[in-house]
């Protein structure tokens, strides 16, 4: 080991944090030293967020102890970490669009006399702030006017603008910038590097990891796995430790062979494109397959699948049953028997403060219309009664407001919402995120008997064990791209390589 | 938010009871006040002459009804009453008989109220900022035709509305309880009043799920142009004439019956008969305040108190159940 121990910056303990009964971490250990890039590897969920919104103040630890520069750390918040030479560059971004490039930079520090802001002192000490970084931005800009790149780098400019940091952590920084921009936020961390700064780097983008890391920490299901200096490891080994679970019993198996190959595609998809989200991606699926969807954030999944939904226009030929479509809306896309779980429930899924049964029966109000449009309500009722029973929504009655269920059996009605409109082709996008594990496998067994019924199944996940023990075909995605389409056996290792464009 | 707004009751008046209770035991103690300061209060003639009062507002509210459930409001229908009633004089003017009149009156009422709907669907303007502009672009077209100047009607069948009975009800009260029971049954029975629910308590849910929302959108601002045009007929016929300053202000005691009758400014809550009883609540105020020759300052005043005070025990109440 070269770095002594007196170069220690960052040391994490024992750190647990538990969510009410569910825990996000650990017992994580993670040692930083002064002037080397440590990154942090894990899947989506792994807890690397939750570990670093607990260096940031956000969040508070469980169990267990952290020392920064020598002393006890504990920060009540963000301020408190920036007053002791922590900053944070979070992934989402931060900045308020209509106001200038300065203003963002110096929030909640403008330059101000009897609370007066000092206008050209800001614009002074920002444009000081962007040229020491090298950053090609004009600070009087409003933020609006910025591409999503530049964006960013204002972001890493307000992180590092506090005064000394010893320790900056920058949360995948590379998701949205172009390469003339990732070289200008590499020399801008070799410069850190330089003065001694500790720098924790999370990325999913393996050679990004390998050119620029010192050191690389490994974690999974929120616990720690390993660490390795850059030297004695490879990316094929950081992959095995990061993926590395077994595939266990929670996926039911199939109740009927998958479709031969020789069978016509329902859906078939060529050249699917829309600028700056995805590219060019082709593929089909038969009736009663299960096909998987896998991508790291931003490979530009969820864009597609709401595209195919008639959410956003998008060029390229889609065909259903071998007959070209054209799908402008979600009515459209109904009208074909396309239904569509999406990513978040809470926001386009369901009405919270609706009853179970409104909510069930709210994309099928066509079957339930009697002349000059009366609801059939009896109907209705049997309808939401027998889809509470056929998924065993655990709900006090059809009446109860759907916003008061837990996550699964809200999960649970948006699903049997897109049953009742009787679905020849189910989009489901991440299917069961914030789902505790029981609800998880009623749901795979749900999918298994919609798919043995002939439904086509398009499984969107960035669960990696998720969509390979429940897909017969598996499309992996990279950067809006289609990097591979992979049969169901195919390996964590091949799929993740696909996944994080390391192999081309 | 709300619990019981839209089950299907297994016993209705329970049901009822515990969905208005709040309101209802408002309204009481209003009656008991009013009864007991003044003994003329509790009689049938005044009770008529409240309910022939609240008509104008209780009708407007109905349209407010809908556009509040949809999480948008309707600021201009003020002054579409005014518009409505002197189109109504200016086509007897020039030469319409009854009938004629009514269907422009109504037609003028949807067609100010589906410009608000457009604007604000197709455009996607805040309908806060769209029809705060359209109330003064309508309260200016009142004055076009006569300069300011009041317009007379003398159509007798016109005024008749105001002025008659039928069965022994005026004919203005038979109008708001049709106007009430359609509304109601558009609202809570049929498609198009779950689309509605579904649009305000979610758009973007609605849109997934294959609702078209800019359709529902601007029906509903139509509906609430064609309310208060009617609201409009109404005032014109018991005033015998169009004034140009007719129903200013309405806007804001429609949006408070709506409210005090439990419709979430948030969207996807809300019935007609909570809005009737608000609407009741206030003609009652109007009205007992009036009999008690309360200076009209004070009466702005003790309404603001009290609608703040129901508001506020509503939300109370929807809080302690959550």
């Amino acid at each position: 080991m070269s770095a002594a121990t007196s170069d220690v910056i960052l040391k994490i303990n024992n750190v647990s944090k538990l969510f009410g009964p569910v825990s996000a971490l650990k017992n994580m250990h993670l040692t930083v030293r002064a002037g080397r890039v440590h990154t942090l590897l894990g899947e989506n969920g792994a807890g690397k967020s939750t570990l670093m919104k607990i260096l940031a103040g956000v969040y508070h630890a469980t169990a267990g102890d952290v020392e920064f520069c020598g002393a006890p750390y504990k920060p009540e918040n963000p301020q408190d970490a920036a007053a002791r030479g922590l900053t944070i560059v979070f992934q989402e971004l931060s900045l308020c669009n209509n106001m200038t490039v300065a203003e963002n930079i110096l929030a909640t520090r403008e330059p101000s006399v009897y609370g007066f802001i000092n206008d050209q002192a800001l614009e002074r000490r920002a444009a000081e702030i962007v040229r020491d970084l090298g950053l090609p931005i004009d600070v009087t800009e409003k933020v609006g006017n910025l591409s999503m790149a530049q964006r960013q780098l204002v972001e890493i400019a307000k992180g590092l603008s506090i005064d000394a940091p010893r320790l900056v952590i920058l949360d995948e920084p590379t998701s949205s910038l172009t390469e003339a921009e990732t070289d200008i936020l590499f020399s801008i961390i070799d410069r850190l590097k330089a003065k001694g700064v500790a720098i924790i780097y999370i990325s999913h983008r393996m050679e990004e990891i390998m050119r620029l890391s010192d050191d690389i920490t490994v974690i999974r299901d929120g616990e720690y796995i390993a660490t390795r200096q850059r030297e004695d490891v490879t990316i094929d080994e950081l992959i095995a430790m990061m993926v590395g679970r077994q595939m266990n019993e929670i996926y039911p198996p199939r109740l009927s062979p998958a479709p031969p190959e020789s069978d016509a595609p329902i859906l078939s998809v060529e050249g699917f494109s829309r600028d700056g989200e995805f590219e060019n991606v082709s593929f089909d699926v038969r009736k009663g397959e299960i096909l998987g969807f896998f991508g790291l954030i931003g490979s530009g999944r969820s864009e597609m699948m709401n595209a195919l939904f008639g959410m956003k226009a998008a060029t390229g030929i889609v065909r259903i049953d071998s007959e070209p479509a054209t799908i402008a809306s979600p009515v459209d896309a109904i009208g074909r028997r396309i239904a569509f779980v999406t990513e978040n429930r809470k926001e386009e899924g369901l009405v919270l403060a609706h009853s179970v049964e409104w909510n069930i029966s709210m994309a099928a109000l066509g079957r339930f219309a009697a002349a000059l449009g009366f609801m059939r309500r009896r109907d209705e009722r049997t309808a939401a009664v027998d889809e509470v029973g056929r998924l065993t929504i655990k709900t006090a009655s059809v009446d109860t407001p759907v916003g008061s269920l837990s996550g699964g059996n809200q999960q649970k009605t948006v699903l049997a919402k897109w049953l009742l409109t009787q679905p020849r082709i189910l989009i489901l996008d991440e299917p069961t995120r914030g789902v505790d594990v029981g609800a998880k496998f009623e749901i795979y067994k749900i999918i298994r008997q919609l798919a043995a019924e002939g439904t086509a199944i398009l499984l969107v996940s960035s669960e990696l064990p998720e969509v390979l023990g429940m897909s017969d075909r598996l499309v992996v995605m990279h950067e809006g791209r289609l990097s591979a389409t992979l049969p169901g056996g195919a390996t964590p290792e091949t799929v993740m390589a696909h996944a994080t464009g390391i192999t081309s | 938010m709300s619990d019981e707004k839209h089950a299907t009751a297994q016993k209705p008046y329970a049901k009822l009871l515990r969905q208005y209770g709040g309101i209802l035991v408002s309204l009481i103690v209003l009656c008991i006040i009013f009864s007991v300061m003044n003994p003329r209060f509790m009689t049938v003639a005044n009770l008529m002459n409240v309910l022939q009062q609240i008509a104008v507002i209780a009708i407007a509210a109905f349209g407010m009804t809908w556009v509040i459930l949809l999480g948008e409001i309707d600021l201009s229908i003020g002054s579409i009453i005014a518009v409505a009633g002197m189109a109504a004089a200016q086509a007897f003017l020039a030469g319409f008989g009854f009938m004629p009149t009514l269907i422009l009156t109504l037609l003028a009422g949807a067609a100010m109220g589906g410009a608000n709907g457009v604007l604000t669907a197709k455009l996607g303007l805040p309908s806060f900022i769209v029809t705060v502009a359209t109330m003064g672009i309508f309260r200016g077209l009142v004055s076009l035709p006569t300069n300011g100047a009041p317009a007379m009607i003398e159509d007798p069948t016109w005024i008749a509305i105001g002025a008659e009975s039928f069965v022994g009800l005026p004919i203005i009260i038979w109008i708001v309880v049709v106007l009430f029971v359609f509304n109601h049954v558009l609202l809570s029975k049929t498609t198009f009043g779950r689309r509605a629910y579904l649009t305000g308590g979610n758009r973007e849910a609605a849109i997934y799920s294959g609702i078209k929302v800019d359709r529902v959108k601007i029906t509903i601002f139509m509906i609430s142009g064609i309310m208060a045009a009617i609201s409009g007929i109404l005032l014109s016929s018991r005033l015998y004439s169009a004034q140009t300053n007719a129903g200013t202000s309405y806007e804001l005691d429609a949006i408070a019956a709506a409210v005090l009758g439990g419709t979430s400014l948030a969207g996807g809550v809300g019935t007609m008969i909570g809005t009737i009883i608000g609407a009741l609540i206030i003609g009652i105020m109007n009205n007992g305040m009036n009999m008690l020759s309360v200076p009209y300052f004070y009466q702005l005043i003790v309404k603001g108190l009290v609608i703040l005070l129901a508001v506020w025990l509503d939300v109370r109440s929807k809080r302690a159940k959550q």
